[in-house]
């Protein structure tokens, strides 16, 4: 009889459950993973050395490209390292925007997992209605930053813009139209908060909803119960952050640890696992949707009864007004220079980081006085989580990669960088 | 001669009115189940090509046989080739041996049932050869799925008709469905429930279909045995893959839920009326019913995991069908159903 050897076997980069790019090469012994090697850098763009190549302010779309599903929280952390090297402080109406803004991103992400993990296991619904709420999260991406992904908004010194008084609606078209288009304007009569508020009431039903086609699941649970179990000690040699480290048991979470905006007067709680195994992880995530949502409502609180700037009044770090640039010769010039050359930075270096909703995001960044970094780094927690990959993989089955996968929450852009 | 003649294109006839309708049922229940899983997601399903989509299942076919078939380096050609005919064969083949109504059967034998479990074992075969011919790491595993998945779900299946048999006293598919004739109380379901329940969860899994996909375990093997057919060849492994959804569907409706016997029979005055009627509508309509329940899992559960199929079949099916046939044989000896 020949020698019974272990198959090798490419999981990706082209295959539905690999998330993007990855590549992980197998190694099995029937159905059993004996060894699990995940490659990366098929997604590389060089977006550090890009960075390092551009004046400070024109690097903050690159940052939405990063993690492409929850964009404006790599954008705060950049944003917020420029601000502690120039030493300035966004208004009070900046940072709270921002708050509700990272935890519309966090529900963001965490809906898109939510869909991809259930849909990694087979369940199809919960995807498809993950993405119907992700619409209206989208929709607000779009009518306060004029795009649905790939923001720019957060500036260094506070936001681009003002939240619109006007929620846009849908027009009528052969296709929306009567009770339908009705339905989908109901929550658009009023104000971008309005609208934002009317999701977030909305919301906990809808995680409900999730739940219930998910968390008392038999299936679901056979199919997550002590899959990738990680103790809250190996947890934090591997260097998890977020949900990962959460679901293990560790409670940490930067915006209670070390806050940033304005989340030290928010009330929130963080939830966390017991067992450290993908069911854990779940349970974590779909919970901080709701802490999420709390905190959003919150913000709408706030932002209803303070208007007030939302950018640094500070022409050598934000442009004036448009307004201003047509009859004020000194406001065009500060325009013109802020868009070509940019602002220089005092000589320094810092990390800056925030609890993005996959884990710590943090920017590392040096200045050497000019109007660009002399080397960026960025920490995106993604990275960490798949090195895991091997350790957590080994003797599951095949068709628990697919799980793990999922529960990790991978995305590629942020890992490749 | 010419009577032998006779015989032949008649029986030919027969054949292919009952081919027709189930290849035609084939391409509506595709539409059904993507309308189907349309709704049940919030959204609207196919709506394009025809009123309402109904054009839809023709544009599918069409598109795939006019694709290319393409096969792998390597594969052997023709255990390739003659897989996907493997696993439609018996499909179709299962449908001679169906009553549609007391009088409406193609082939009324005796061994009816017997003939019908002998079949539909034949269409692992088609998978698993597919999956071995395509010189694919995924098809392999997912051949090698199948046939693990067969081997624990087709004794279960097996043990779930003997209660039927035990009961029924023969293994004629009329004679079943008759045997079960009064109201809706003496048919099978009732008590054969726990075989009635496995019978119809190893069905969901005999034809490799939601929660029990793991032969094509879309997510883990991308698509499992058929990953490397293209065109033709996979519209018949589709083909097969429906028919036997609904052949499934058609089975448990005769052999648990009385055929083509109507449910209002044996109430008083509603089973006088023409609802009380028995007839090929009720057997459809079963059936559909059947059908619809396959589309609902798929919406709904996610899947299970192999090693996890193979307890749920050994650990708990088949210990649950070895109790019950005791206990049917209780029923049939103390005459309280059946017999």
């Amino acid at each position: 009889m020949s020698e019974i050897r272990n198959f090798t076997m490419n999981f990706g980069p082209q295959h539905p459950a690999a998330h993007g790019v990855l590549r992980l090469i197998l190694e099995l012994d029937g159905e059993t993973v004996v060894r699990a090697d995940p490659h990366v850098g098929l997604l590389h763009r060089a977006t550090e050395k890009l960075a390092e190549s551009k004046p400070f302010n024109h690097s903050i779309g690159y940052m939405d490209r990063l993690d492409y599903v929850s964009m404006m929280c790599n954008e705060h952390a950049y944003v917020m390292a420029i601000e502690k090297l120039l030493n300035i402080e966004a208004p009070e109406r900046a940072l709270w925007i921002r708050t509700m803004f990272d935890e519309i991103t966090r529900i963001l992400n965490h809906l898109m997992w939510i869909g991809s993990n259930a849909l990694d296991l087979g369940a199809m619904a919960v995807f498809l209605y993950a993405f119907r709420e992700r619409e209206n999260l989208m929709d607000v991406y779009e009518t306060v930053s004029g795009t649905r992904m790939h923001a720019t908004y957060y500036r260094p010194g506070g936001v681009y813009r003002d939240l619109p008084e006007e929620m846009p609606r849908v027009a009528e078209s052969r296709w929306r139209k009567g009770k339908d288009l009705e339905r989908m304007n109901e929550w658009r009569q009023g104000s971008l908060l309005d609208f934002i508020e009317a999701f977030t009431d909305d919301f906990f039903d809808r995680v409900d909803d999730y739940e219930t086609l998910l968390t008392d699941n038999r299936i679901w649970k056979q199919r997550t119960v002590g899959i990738g179990a990680v103790s809250p000690d190996r947890a934090l040699q591997l260097g998890f952050t977020g949900p990962m480290l959460r679901g293990s048991g560790v409670e940490w979470d930067l915006r209670k640890k070390q806050p940033y905006a304005k989340y030290r007067e928010v009330d929130f709680d963080i939830p966390v696992g017991s067992n450290g195994d993908c069911y854990d992880r779940y349970l974590v995530r779909v919970e901080e949707m709701r802490q999420s949502a709390k905190i959003i409502k919150q913000c709408i609180a706030w932002l209803r009864e303070n208007p007030g700037q939302v950018i640094v009044r500070n022409f050598k770090v934000a442009p004036p007004k448009r307004e201003e640039m047509k009859d004020d010769m000194e406001a065009l010039i500060h325009h013109f220079k802020l868009f070509t050359e940019g602002y220089c930075v005092p000589e320094g270096e810092t990390y800056a980081s925030v609890e993005a909703p996959k884990g710590e995001f943090g920017c590392y960044m040096i200045s050497d006085g000019a109007n660009k970094p002399f080397r960026v780094h960025l920490r995106a927690p993604g990275y960490a989580h798949l090195s895991s990959m091997n350790e957590m993989a080994k003797g599951h089955m095949l068709a628990d990669i697919a799980a793990l996968i999922a529960t990790q929450d991978i995305v590629f852009g942020e890992i490749d960088r | 001669m010419m009577d032998q003649l006779l015989t032949l294109l008649w029986t030919m006839a027969k054949i292919l009115m009952i081919i027709l309708p189930v290849t035609i049922g084939v391409a509506y229940y595709t539409y059904f189940e993507r309308k189907v899983l349309g709704y049940m997601h919030a959204r609207r399903g196919p709506n394009r090509i025809g009123p309402l989509g109904l054009l839809q299942p023709f544009a599918d076919v069409f598109k795939m046989l006019f694709k290319e078939l393409i096969v792998p380096t390597n594969a052997s050609k023709f255990l390739f080739l003659l897989a996907p005919l493997l696993s439609l064969g018996p499909a179709l083949a299962a449908w001679a041996v169906v009553p549609f109504d007391d009088w409406l059967v193609l082939a009324d034998i005796d061994a009816g049932l017997l003939m019908i479990l002998a079949l539909t074992s034949m269409g692992v075969y088609g998978i698993l050869l597919g999956g071995w011919a395509s010189n694919s790491k995924y098809a392999l595993l997912g051949g090698l799925r199948a046939a693990a998945q067969t081997v624990s779900y087709e004794i279960a299946m097996g043990f779930a008709l003997v209660g039927v048999i035990v009961l029924a006293g023969t293994l004629n598919l009329t004679a079943i469905v008759e045997a079960q004739s009064g109201n809706i109380f003496t048919w099978y379901w009732l008590p054969l429930l726990p075989l009635f329940v496995i019978y119809f969860v190893s069905g969901v899994a005999e034809t490799n279909r939601a929660p029990f996909d793991v032969a094509e375990g879309e997510s883990e093997i991308v698509a499992g045995f058929h990953v490397e057919y293209s065109g033709a060849g996979f519209a018949v492994f589709f083909l097969a893959e429906y028919a036997n959804m609904i052949l499934i569907s058609a089975l448990a409706s005769l052999l648990f839920m009385g055929g083509w016997l109507s449910p209002f029979a044996g109430i008083p005055v509603l089973g006088d009326t023409i609802l009380g009627e028995g007839g090929v509508h009720w057997f459809l309509l079963k059936t559909v019913v059947f059908c619809f329940l396959f589309l609902w899992f798929r919406a709904t559960f996610p899947r299970y995991r192999y090693d996890q199929i193979m307890r749920l079949g050994w650990k708990v099916f088949i210990p649950i069908t070895i109790v019950w046939i005791m206990v049917a044989g209780v029923f049939r000896v103390m005459g309280w159903f059946g017999g």
